[in-house]
């Protein structure tokens, strides 16, 4: 949530140099809180602990204030949104493209469903923790290799990351289920959470609520962590990598070494996705894991905004809603079911192009530079 | 939304009248079902005084939509027809099938959608393994009545762990047992080559397959569904020297290994199991794959599969018939092809559960129902149902075919068997002719 408290208020520095590139959304969150008029505290971690904290009361009011089914999408948002985050801070921040993010929630998710199966599984937390950092692991391989490489080469080999792992489901059939994939398990939901849903709303706690509020506290947690880091030093480094390479080797920044971090932390957000995945859908399956998976994660960050966790959570709601809503218009035109969801894939690619001409710094990209323009315009004539 | 109501409202407002005064009048027996003198309730989630909504999921769309997206217009055709005549205890049927696109993660999604927020009373014909493998656990614990999955794989089968759940088609392994047993008998000397999909399906076809026939076996292959190159399977076919192949795979994988086979010059007796042998989709996929070289089904000519409901290639037959006039008068595009006489067969099945039920049916009473009188129903069919407390499984047994054109001809009279070792026999029971009004009349089981 990186942009709800960005005050971006620098008006002298927008002036001179008016930010254009696709990237546009993740630049302003490298301004400093100066000046500007703005109600949140100066120190970024007591910011954004403050945003985490409103942002979470927003989740529960959302979540209690709906019923049921839009309650389990919510669990759909939430682990797209967690991938997408952690993609747009490899792709938007440091520059790096991944295909193969899709293969990467996979590990999360088979970490998930096999720890779940277990006589006596451990806790949650645990289970999650494991599989994040499992994916990392991963990750941390492939950011090696990956380090090396740029643009389509970059592209080609997560590209093989996302059509082979998938594969290994098939090869280890025994203990990863083969096409059929592995059921998961619902975890309990503890007496806790079963009374403080009857004192806060009276509603009944089924476990599809239960899963409901496990992933979006994964997603709160885990866009808490990624806003910080990108306001940290680490952010800024990224940034450098991105922008100047000479220039970032120059001021002593290692190269290879921040890509292959990028790429780690990307992947964790990866692997805890893949974890909340495999919750809400209650299956891994290779099938669910197709490359087609990575591209929609891509699609979410440059719709959204590269580079803005702000931007990846509106690519990820449309991603969930935008198919639906365009098949149920379908529907209500008199369509055949099976009419309207052809039709709705057709319109959604062509949403896709036009937001694309229209807006090529993604939606909350956009926004921001206009934002910024008519804020320099003020001041160049103020 | 996919609703019969639109288009029918009217019409079943005024048949709903009717049968509700004939009802009065002590006539009884209107109402296509057997009415009580109770009033209709809602008696659960998805079901109103005259309203029952019953939800699915099917490929409408990617590789798997070819065919498979017809099934619920065959199936909406038929509860069209029923509501048309007065609908199950003067209920009309609101039938809502969403596109998965034969991916678990949308399975689960369309499912949820279809339980919290269509409310419906129950799932019918799911279609898929994989699929509807990722939404059983889900539907049992929220006591959604998942009745006749569209899929043979024994997973539905699991009256303990699964209550709720019931197959509908012959599954896979006795379908195996049966194609293993007439091959034995049949081909004593042929060295058998098995080409199995690397899932369930496979796995439970090449299974039954091996109690008859272990010692002829002389090669395995298995393909991975969405490798569409199945020359490396083929090929090692043709080198151990098989010279009668066993096929379980769908439609499209029939086609890539005639085509295929033609392209080795391999000409060894094919048997398709009946999920891939369907001869105007394979007919259209062949012309597809090969860019209009091979223009019809003529490859499948001579080939062997099997059959457990009527086909449209017999137009004489009773239930095509009915069917053939049930997708005239739905006004629907297209032709009545084999998926759609599928869809109207689980469609009259769904018919008999309901009336079953009771007029006020909880879904718990839909399961029971299912239960006690499933064995019983007589439908399209050729042999009875498997179900009861102990058994969610479907159909008992089919037939062996040879396709001839784009017909068949019976070459072995019905068989039945049961999982596991159970002995293969001859069915007994007489071939069923749909009642006249075409709609079934069950009675309530308690």
């Amino acid at each position: 949530m990186s942009d709800l408290q960005t005050p971006a208020s620098a008006a002298g520095a927008a002036t001179s140099d008016a930010p254009v590139s696709a990237t546009a959304a993740s630049n302003a969150s490298s301004a400093q809180a100066t000046g500007g008029r703005t109600f949140l505290p100066r120190n970024t971690l007591l910011r954004h602990l403050l945003v985490l904290v409103l942002c979470a009361v927003g989740a529960v009011v959302l979540l209690e204030s709906t019923d049921l089914g839009f309650n389990a999408q919510i669990g759909y948002v939430a682990y797209y949104a967690i991938a997408a985050g952690g993609l747009t801070v490899l792709t938007g921040l440091n520059g790096q493209i991944s295909l193969g993010h899709g293969a990467l929630m996979a590990v999360g998710g088979y970490t998930t469903a096999l720890m779940l199966d277990a006589e006596e599984p451990l806790p949650l937390v645990v289970i999650f923790l494991a599989a994040v950092a499992l994916t990392s692991l991963v990750g941390a391989v492939v950011g090696v290799a990956a380090a090396r490489l740029h643009g389509p080469y970059l592209a080609g080999a997560t590209l093989a990351l996302a059509v082979g792992l998938p594969g290994l489901a098939l090869y280890f059939k025994e203990t990863l289920g083969g096409e059929q994939g592995l059921t998961v398990s619902s975890p309990d939901r503890p007496e806790w959470f079963t009374e403080a849903i009857r004192t806060l709303s009276g509603g009944s706690p089924s476990g599809v609520k239960w899963i409901a509020y496990i992933s979006v506290a994964c997603l709160l947690i885990t866009y808490f962590l990624l806003a910080n880091l990108m306001r940290s030093r680490v952010g800024r480094t990224w940034r450098a990598v991105r922008d100047q390479e000479v220039a970032a080797e120059l001021a002593g920044i290692s190269l290879g070494t921040w890509r292959v971090v990028a790429f780690v932390v990307s992947a964790a957000a990866a692997g805890l996705a893949g974890a909340v995945l495999a919750l809400v859908v209650r299956l891994t399956a290779p099938t669910a894991f197709t490359i087609v998976l990575s591209l929609s994660l891509l699609t979410a960050i440059v719709i959204g905004g590269l580079g803005s966790l702000f931007g990846a959570l509106v690519g990820s709601v449309l991603l969930v809603f935008l198919p639906r809503l365009l098949r149920d218009a379908g529907e209500s035109l008199d369509m055949d079911a099976a009419q309207a969801a052809e039709i709705s894939y057709v319109v959604y690619g062509v949403i896709l192009v036009v937001v694309m001409l229209f807006a090529p710094a993604g939606l909350v990209g956009s926004i921001r530079l206009a934002l910024l323009r008519s804020r320099a315009r003020r001041s160049a004539r103020g | 939304m996919t609703r019969s109501s639109r288009r029918l409202v009217s019409f079943v407002a005024a048949a709903t009248v009717a049968s509700t005064l004939a009802a009065c009048g002590g006539g009884g027996g209107g109402g296509g079902g057997g009415g009580g003198d109770e009033e209709n309730e809602a008696s659960d989630v998805g079901i109103t005084e005259d309203t029952i909504r019953i939800g699915a999921h099917y490929p409408l769309t990617g590789v798997a939509a070819p065919g498979y997206s017809e099934i619920p217009t065959g199936v909406q055709a038929y509860f069209d027809y029923v509501n048309a005549n007065g609908g199950v205890n003067g209920r009309e049927i609101e039938w809502i099938y969403r596109d998965d696109a034969y991916n678990p993660t949308n399975t689960s999604q369309v499912v949820n959608q279809l339980v919290l927020e269509d409310e419906v009373f129950a799932i019918m014909g799911g279609l898929g393994t994989p699929t509807h493998n990722a939404v059983t656990d889900f539907l049992n614990s929220e006591g959604v009545p998942d009745l006749f999955v569209s899929s043979g794989s024994r997973l539905w089968d699991d009256p303990e762990e699964k209550p709720y759940t019931f197959g509908w088609q012959p599954d896979y392994e006795i379908e195996g047992k049966i194609i293993g047993q007439y091959v034995a008998e049949n081909f004593p000397d042929a060295k058998v080559g098995l080409f199995l999909q690397g899932d369930d399906f496979g796995e439970d076809g090449a299974a039954g397959a091996k109690q008859f026939l272990e010692d002829q076996i002389v090669a395995e292959e298995t393909y991975v569904p969405g490798n569409t190159d199945v020359r490396p399977q083929i090929s090692a076919l043709q080198a151990a020297g098989a010279d009668l192949v066993l096929g379980f795979n769908v439609p499209s994988y029939t086609a890539l290994s005639q085509l295929t086979a033609l392209q080795l010059g391999y000409q060894p007796q094919w048997f398709y199991s009946n999920v891939g042998s369907d001869p105007a989709l394979v007919g259209s996929l062949l012309a597809r794959f090969s860019e209009g070289a091979v223009s019809d089904a003529s490859l499948l000519d001579g080939v062997l599969t099997t059959e457990y409901i009527p086909t449209v290639d017999t137009p004489d037959d009773p239930w095509i018939q009915l069917y053939q006039r049930v997708w005239d008068e739905s006004g629907q595009e297209g032709e009545l092809t084999n998926y759609r006489a599928y869809g109207m067969s689980m469609a009259y099945t769904m018919i008999q559960a309901l009336q079953s039920a009771g007029q006020n049916p909880t879904r718990d009473d839909l399961v029971a129902a299912v239960e006690q009188a499933g064995a019983d129903w007589e439908g399209p069919g050729f042999a009875p149902f498997r179900y009861s407390e102990d058994k969610h499984a479907g159909y008992s047994g089919m037939l062996v075919s040879r396709i001839v054109g784009q017909g068949s001809e019976d070459l072995t009279p019905v068989l039945v068997t049961d999982n596991g070792d159970a002995e293969i026999e001859e069915y007994d029971g007489e071939a069923t002719t749909p009642p006249e009004s075409g709609i079934p009349d069950e009675e309530p089981v308690n």
